[in-house]
């Protein structure tokens, strides 16, 4: 009998009004349908790629700067055409989100973690500690984000040895990304914590004598956790062009190891020479994945709160 | 005909989880100078039959059935336009919130004139003086003066005045009140319910008000109808459905009003609102683990006693200790409570009862005084872990039993918090047991423990929250309003149940509450707190019969009169 009160988890998701609302909603599903393909697709990329760009025993000069199969001179080999180191672009394109991808996911965890901890700390602490890590936070939020990423780069290219910098550069972009983006996290957590800090449901808590951190991880943390969410799917996209734009501008991940970033930047390079393809592809695959991310993250927005619209 | 007519009406709100019958077959009318009240628990869907008359209906509601006749002319069928011209113009009205009613960024004047410049169309000037002459008629002193300024120059009952002239610029044949002094504090209620109910005489308006309380009704109506579940139960004159009502929903509603005048050993015949059954099972408490001995000190003379309790609250922070404004919430406040009472605070809100609550179990540190609990003075205690054995004999249960529970907690975890965290039981297995006897001691049965709390009533939760307070094996219980959220008819059991398990396991209470009547049937002894300060201490039946404190004498008059409710059935105590 008490099975059948007890719904699963995943019986009261269907039941919930976050699915009810996904089901209604066209663009939604286009975009996490988009979504879960480009994050498919680079995740299984060694599976899927016709070429490895990495293997430089498969890469041929000879095939530099082919076309795509459809235009004159293009090679049915490659479909999107090559770089003009002879690396198959679509290849290249999957091998590069994965890195995109890779780099975006830390650093919004890495993100989250250190906004929702001090976000937590600074509501329910509240006093010196409080307006200490707020003051942090306004300082922080007086610079733009980039340029934050860009100072911690390059402060880590100089603390760095030069040996490892290919080995630890992806590590630092993600740190450099994730220090930039924390400051949102930390502020919508503060202001939920503040709400949730006086309900009676905390205080009862402390009436039973629960201590302050088992109160804010047991009790705090699930009930602000709903505009956390939204903020994380938007800073996804977000981290993801920061990590393009880093890599574009050559202080990102080594040319080795491509993400959209680096092969739109190698292509800009050839693009008044006519080899449109090598910058165009990866571009667009980047504006794809950043615009589905996105649009999830404002159906997430509108669905868990309908008085932001 | 009368001036207006209400007939069959059905109101739908279709969802997803489907259709939501909020209004089922009501007739009603009002005839011109009478006051008729619509009376019921919320949910009953009284406010939804006067959102439907003056065509306010919320979407996705609709009228599917029945239609409302003023003055024998259909109303609910006319275009959105023609009932805009109707609203303000042939029906007023007034709504629970004077603030919400008002627009903040108008002067009184300006609002009042240019409702009547467009309804009666007078022109600038007459319209001036007819507002002028409208703030006279419901008791603003120097109306001449007061029109130039903004609503929030008004305090609360001279801003429901203001809303009660705004309803009546148009000179309407009909208002619709809907809880016109829910709002208000008690003394306000009073004189605006006369003013009201003049003005309805006078002007011969049909008046349809609308409210949960049963003071409110005795006080104005001439007719009363009771709604439960959407359904029109009973009508008919005030002094019958008060007196000698038929229907047993009723009966039972009314009996549930705590009385002002008596003391009850127990609420009757609250069973008939379908909530979870009273208790299920009964448990052998000299066997089971919630009546085993408890490893507390023996205690003599009272347990609680409170020694010049002093709280400041800070009211303009500033970095610096000496530019920071500080208040006294609580001002040398000491009292002590014996075992096995149980002990009322009074007082307004505002007064300080909740933070001398909030400061017994320690959730604020009192800036001055002793808490003494069972011979020793809890401010003095620094260790958590010496603190835990304390917290352990006292617990506490909230007013608002929405937010009082965590949602994302199942019933089971929240009831068996304490349980684990104290470790007063030795397997996982032993916990969920006694959450289980729990619950069903509560009265709401076992099954329960694997639900989210959303899935209940306001009262459910509250019965929650009770098993939640009784898994330390407590001896001591703050409540602290533990009813001002319920409805009367839930009020009334949850307020059995803490009398029932009070004598059961021999508890010491500190209840908390604003509500007179309430503490009369729950109290030993009632301390009365104005301004952070104790003004009276005193055994209830004194307090209620001579009052000792000037202030105690104020609040004991301002209580609504409740002499025309039937005492049919119920218990008084032994006096």
């Amino acid at each position: 009998m008490e099975q059948a009160i007890e719904k699963s988890r995943l019986q009261r998701f269907l039941d919930g009004d976050l699915w009810h609302s996904f089901k209604r909603n066209p663009v939604a599903i286009i975009s996490f349908i988009v979504t879960v393909i480009m994050i498919a697709a680079a995740a299984f990329a060694p599976l899927i790629a016709p070429h490895d760009p990495f293997n430089l025993a498969a890469i041929d000069i000879m095939d530099a700067s082919v076309p795509p199969a459809w235009q004159e001179f293009g090679d049915p080999r490659f479909v999107l055409g090559t770089d003009d180191q002879g690396r198959d672009i679509f290849s290249t394109i999957l091998y590069g989100a994965r890195i995109s991808l890779i780099v975006g996911f830390a650093s919004v965890i890495f993100a989250m973690v250190v906004g929702i901890s001090l976000g937590l700390i600074s509501g329910y602490v509240g006093g010196r500690t409080d307006a200490f890590i707020m003051r942090i936070a306004d300082i922080q939020l007086s610079f733009p984000s980039i340029l934050i990423a860009l100072l911690i780069d390059g402060v880590a290219r100089g603390v760095v040895p030069k040996e490892m910098h290919t080995d630890l550069s992806i590590y630092v972009l993600i740190f450099a990304i994730g220090v930039s983006g924390w400051v949102q996290y930390a502020r919508t957590v503060r202001g939920s914590t503040l709400v949730e800090k006086n309900k009676e449901y905390v205080q009862a808590a402390r009436v039973i004598g629960i201590r302050p951190l088992t109160i804010l991880w047991r009790h705090v943390l699930p009930n602000v956790m709903g505009p956390v969410m939204v903020i994380a799917t938007i800073h996804l996209a977000l981290a993801i062009i920061t990590e393009a734009t880093l890599s574009f501008l050559g202080v990102g991940v080594p040319p080795t190891t491509p993400s959209l970033g680096t092969l739109i930047r190698i292509g800009n390079e050839y693009l008044f020479s006519g080899d449109w393809w090598i910058t165009i592809f990866p571009g667009v695959a980047l504006v794809i994945l950043v615009l589905a991310v996105n649009l999830l993250g404002d159906w997430l927005r509108d669905a868990l709160n309908p008085k932001l619209r | 005909m009368a001036l207006l007519n209400i007939n069959n009406l059905r109101i739908e709100f279709p969802s997803r989880h489907g259709t939501v019958v909020a209004v089922d077959d009501v007739s009603l009318n009002v005839q011109p100078g009478e006051v008729l009240g619509v009376v019921g628990e919320s949910g009953a869907g009284k406010s939804t039959i006067g959102n439907a008359v003056i065509g306010l209906l919320e979407p996705p509601g609709e009228m599917t059935e029945g239609h409302v006749l003023l003055k024998s002319e259909q109303i609910d069928t006319l275009s959105l336009e023609e009932k805009r011209k109707i609203r303000g113009r042939r029906i007023g009205m007034i709504f629970q919130d004077p603030l919400t009613s008002l627009d903040p960024l108008q002067t009184v004047e300006q609002q009042l004139v240019e409702t009547i410049d467009l309804h009666l169309k007078l022109g600038e000037a007459k319209s001036q003086e007819r507002a002028v002459d409208l703030l006279r008629q419901v008791g603003i002193p120097e109306p001449e003066l007061r029109i130039k300024n903004y609503p929030h120059q008004f305090s609360g009952g001279m801003r429901q005045r203001v809303v009660i002239a705004l309803a009546l610029c148009a000179e309407p044949e009909v208002i619709i009140a809907d809880e016109p002094t829910t709002a208000l504090d008690v003394s306000i209620q009073a004189q605006i319910l006369e003013l009201m109910r003049r003005l309805c005489k006078d002007k011969q308006v049909g008046m349809l008000i609308i409210t949960h309380d049963m003071g409110v009704i005795a006080d104005i109506t001439d007719r009363v109808a009771v709604m439960y579940h959407g359904k029109l139960v009973e009508e008919g004159t005030t002094e019958k459905i008060l007196g000698n009502p038929d229907h047993p929903y009723t009966q039972s509603l009314i009996s549930a009003v705590p009385r002002p005048d008596v003391r009850l050993r127990r609420f009757p015949m609250v069973n008939y609102i379908e909530e979870e059954g009273e208790r299920t099972k009964d448990l052998d408490l000299s066997t089971h683990w919630l009546g085993q001995a408890r490893d507390f000190d023996a205690v003599e003379g009272p347990l609680l006693s409170l020694k010049n309790l002093v709280m400041t609250f800070v009211t303009k922070p500033a970095f610096l200790k000496r530019n920071r404004i500080m208040f006294n919430a609580v001002d040398d406040v000491s009292f002590d409570i014996n075992q096995g009472e149980v002990f009322g605070l009074v007082g307004e809100s505002g007064s300080g009862k909740s933070t001398v609550a909030r400061m017994v179990c320690s959730l604020y540190t009192p800036a001055a005084g002793e808490v003494n609990f069972a011979g020793t003075d809890l401010t003095k205690i620094k260790s958590q872990n010496e603190l835990d054995y304390y917290r352990r004999q006292m617990q506490m249960i909230f007013q608002d039993p929405f937010s009082s529970l965590n949602g994302r907690m199942k019933v089971l975890d929240i009831v068996a918090e304490p349980i684990r965290f104290h470790k007063l039981a030795s397997s996982n297995q032993e916990v969920e047991q006694i959450v289980m006897d729990l619950l069903d001691h509560v009265g709401l049965g076992a099954q329960a423990a694997v639900r989210f709390p959303h899935e209940f009533s306001g009262g459910q939760r509250q019965r929650i929250s009770i098993a939640r307070a009784l898994a330390t094996r407590p001896r001591f219980l703050i409540c602290d309003e533990p009813t001002s959220a319920l409805d009367v008819s839930i009020q009334a059991q949850v307020l059995n149940l803490l009398k029932d398990l009070q004598e059961e396991l021999g508890l010491t209470m500190l209840f908390i509450s604003h509500d007179l009547p309430v503490i009369r049937q729950m109290c030993d002894r009632v301390g009365v707190m104005k301004m952070g300060k104790l003004v009276e201490v005193s055994a209830t039946e004194d307090l209620f019969e001579n009052p000792k404190a000037a202030y105690t004498k104020e609040l004991l008059d301002l209580m609504p009169r409740l002499d025309k409710l039937s005492h049919e059935g119920l218990e008084l105590e032994d006096a």
